[in-house]
């Protein structure tokens, strides 16, 4: 088989384009295998549910928080602690709580990868709400 | 299955129009790259006018893929051998005209990334979700058949027993995907332009029209470049469909007229009035309609006298006529002409911008490069077998 | 005792629909002995009267814009406007004849969302991201909304806007208690429904010193609003078609 050194040529770079996020990350020294440092909020201790909770399925409470707010009109929580808190991204969680987005939110979502959370774009941050000329 | 590699191998010529037409398709995806960046403000959409040049070419192109009925129904349903070698080319087309009936949905949505929320959230209710049941089964069915017929073909075998009963099918298919994109506009409360009964029959009159006219074209030229012939008769056939679905159709639009400028009622007389004499000084589409109508004339004429229908020449210019005369109704006047004036009266003119006329140019030529391939393909199988 | 794979089968699917009939009985029994809501219907009156008083007067739309950020673009193509003023032959063509043009042709109506209680806005949104309220608003999903703008197309009274690009850099001051939209999306007055649900009136109606604007629930005969209909001769605009809207014109 005249083919073979070609197949084989060829096959090896393609297994080691689709492996490069293993043997890049592995070389490189830089990439910490510990957490980021994140700022935590000063005042509040507690978050509306256990941190546990919230690394993990932090988005799929803030969906259920959107349709429950949005299509049920069920605007409050009662948390496990007995606390009520408005179903509020920006008036409960950012301004009473996680004001530093650099320092928090994107630290996680850069380590982590992942790619522009386009809540931004419409609900505003302490930090997010600027004057410029119309 | 597919044979996909039969398209790779082609003269100077062929390698030149489908590199002419990737590149035109890379210009327009592009500028697609820059309508995501800055939103649908690069193009020349307005508060009133707020469908234009991409929904009209989805109506206009719902409607040429529709036109493959033309072909199916007298060949599977009636026996009607001379549309034996074109059945295959009807369906084909078919399948590239919803394909692009898709991408100008797709550019035309302000969130694309979200499109899947039609999936997710199914809502009957809605003109909209019977349009995507309808297209999508359509384009589906279509490929399905292209490919298996195709493949019966080159081996040389008769069609498996099961594709009869889908190939039935998409002839009421068919008349249902025209039908439901003339309900999207024709239950509007809103918009008099469109609230009109005969919107989908004048929907289905130009697609026969135009599309079986695009298919002449294609046919013709298929015979210049290879030594693909459809047969005189089935050309003659098709034409004849032309001249009557033509006729039907001047005759639908002349019937709105006369409701219209009859009752004298202004809500009914002003969209027309706009697009045939202009308001409040825009008149930029008046002349385009007029031509459209002025074609359409001179193609009824050209298609109704037997020796002129049948001279090859004349038939050709009948068909770039037919098909240009209704482009520019359905796929320049219907949209525009339905939001202007806006429920306020309001005049507000519309000319696509030069980043939108481009992406419909990319959308063109994808097509046209869809139709090359798969041409090229079918043409590859019949040679093969002669 | 051997037992058949066929009638394991079938003693199988009459326990799950035994279970599942059970479920449903149970899931009906509870609807039907909910105690029955009071509905809610928020309307609006708007007194053209009293809002010409002050010529060109524009308190209702600033705050309205304000509170909701609403982007002000230079380019008329692409406004986004949720309140506005329109002459009165453009909003009420039909009432108007050149005998009468003359003397309120030209004077100022209020326009916004008229929140129809048959909106056809609803009826068209393929993904189901505006709806009609159980209390009347008629709302958005913005996070749903997919742009195709079928619901522009729907409305007979021109109450929608597109954001055509990116709004925030049009924005004047951001209110930071209200989110901005993104571009893709469409966008309308919404009765300041954040505000209902504090207990506060929409910021219009609020706003306007003339007091031009009452609003109240149009199914509770003591409100505000029903008490002006018994009072005054009121129109609506496009009745005809249906729509059944919320809003009334006292001209």
């Amino acid at each position: 088989m005249s083919d073979r050194p070609l197949i084989l040529a060829g096959l090896t770079l393609f297994v080691g384009v689709v492996a490069t996020p293993i043997w890049h990350g592995a070389l490189d020294r830089k990439a910490a295998l510990t957490a980021p440092p994140i700022k935590l909020p000063a005042r509040e201790k507690q978050c509306v549910a256990p941190a546990s909770y919230m690394r993990s399925s932090h988005m799929q409470l803030l969906g259920n928080w959107r349709d429950e707010v949005v299509r049920d009109g069920r605007r409050q929580l009662v948390a496990s602690n007995g606390k009520i808190y408005d179903k509020d991204l920006t008036r409960t969680c950012l301004t009473q709580c996680h004001t530093d987005r650099k320092e928090f939110c994107e630290r996680c979502h850069d380590y982590a990868g992942v790619s522009n959370p386009d809540c931004w774009d419409c609900h505003n941050g302490p930090q997010l709400a600027f004057r410029s000329t119309p | 299955m597919f044979m996909f590699e039969r398209a790779l191998t082609g003269s100077r010529k062929y390698w030149l129009w489908v590199t002419s037409l990737l590149l035109v398709v890379l210009v327009g995806s592009w500028c697609y790259v820059l309508q995501l960046m800055h939103g649908l403000a690069v193009t020349g959409l307005s508060r009133d006018v707020t469908w234009g040049l991409y929904i009209s070419q989805f109506t206009f192109f719902v409607g040429v893929a529709a036109s493959a009925v033309m072909v199916v129904l007298p060949y599977y349903l009636h026996d009607y051998q001379q549309f034996g070698r074109i059945t295959i080319l009807g369906e084909l087309l078919a399948v590239t005209a919803v394909t692009m009936c898709i991408l100008f949905i797709l550019v035309d949505l302000g969130q694309p990334s979200r499109l899947f929320n039609m999936v997710l959230h199914p809502q009957p209710q809605s003109v909209m979700f019977w349009d995507m049941i309808a297209l999508a089964g359509y384009l589906l069915m279509n490929a399905v058949i292209a490919a298996v017929t195709l493949t019966a073909q080159r081996e040389q075998v008769p069609v498996p027993g099961w594709i009869k009963p889908v190939i039935i099918l998409s002839i009421p298919w068919a008349i249902s995907i025209h039908t439901v994109t003339a309900f999207l506009y024709s239950g509007l409360p809103s918009r008099s332009y469109w609230l009109t009964a005969i919107l989908a029959p004048r929907f289905l009159a130009s697609a026969f029209a135009s599309g079986p006219a695009l298919l002449i074209l294609l046919c013709l030229a298929l015979r210049k470049l290879s030594g693909f012939d459809a047969g005189r008769e089935a050309i003659q056939k098709l034409a004849i469909i032309v001249t009557y679905a033509s006729a039907i159709n001047i005759f639908f639009i002349l019937a709105e007229v006369f409701t219209a400028f009859y009752s004298e009622i202004p809500a009914l007389e002003e969209h027309f009035k706009y697009l045939f004499i202009g308001l409040n000084g825009d008149y930029h589409l008046v002349p385009w309609m007029w031509l459209s109508v002025l074609l359409s004339w001179v193609a009824l004429a050209l298609l109704m006298v037997p020796k002129w229908r049948n001279n090859i020449r004349l038939l050709v210019v009948a068909c770039l006529c037919v098909f240009v005369s209704i482009w520019l109704d359905k796929g320049l006047g219907l949209i525009v002409g339905g939001l202007v004036p806006s429920p306020l009266g309001a005049v507000t003119r519309y000319a696509p911008t030069l980043p939108e006329s481009t992406i419909v140019l990319g959308i063109w030529a994808s097509g046209a490069l869809m139709v090359t391939i798969f041409y090229k393909i079918a043409l590859s199988v019949w040679e093969e077998n002669r | 005792m051997k037992i058949t794979r066929k009638d394991f089968l079938r003693f199988s699917g009459l326990a799950l629909l035994a279970v599942a009939g059970r479920r449903a009985v149970r899931a009906v029994g509870e609807r039907a002995s909910a105690p029955p809501a009071k509905p809610v219907r928020w309307g609006m009156v708007i007194d053209l009267q009293k809002c010409r008083q002050k010529d060109g007067c524009d308190r209702c739309i600033k705050a309205c814009h304000s509170t909701h950020n609403v982007p002000q673009f230079a380019d008329r193509a692409h406004e986004v406007k949720w309140i506005w003023k329109e002459p009165f032959q453009n909003v009420f063509p039909a009432a108007q004849t050149d005998y009468t043009r003359e003397f309120y042709g030209n004077l100022p109506v209020l326009l916004a969302c008229n929140h129809c209680d048959d909106p056809p806005c609803q009826d068209v949104c393929p993904v189901d991201a505006t709806w009609r309220r159980e209390d009347g608003v008629v709302t958005i999903d913005w996070h749903r909304c997919i742009g195709c703008r079928y619901c522009m197309a729907a409305c007979p009274y021109g109450a929608r806007s597109f954001n055509w690009q990116d709004p925030r850099p049009a924005i004047a001051t951001v209110n930071p208690d209200f989110p901005t939209r993104t571009k893709g999306v469409v966008e309308k007055c919404n009765f300041c429904e954040e505000r209902l649900a504090k207990g506060l009136g929409p910021a219009c109606v609020e706003s306007c010193e003339e007091k031009a604007i009452a609003f109240g629930d149009l199914e509770r005969p003591d409100s505000e609003v029903r008490q002006v209909l018994r009072s005054r001769f009121a129109v609506q605009r496009q009745p005809e078609l249906g729509t059944g809207p919320s809003v009334y014109y006292l001209v």
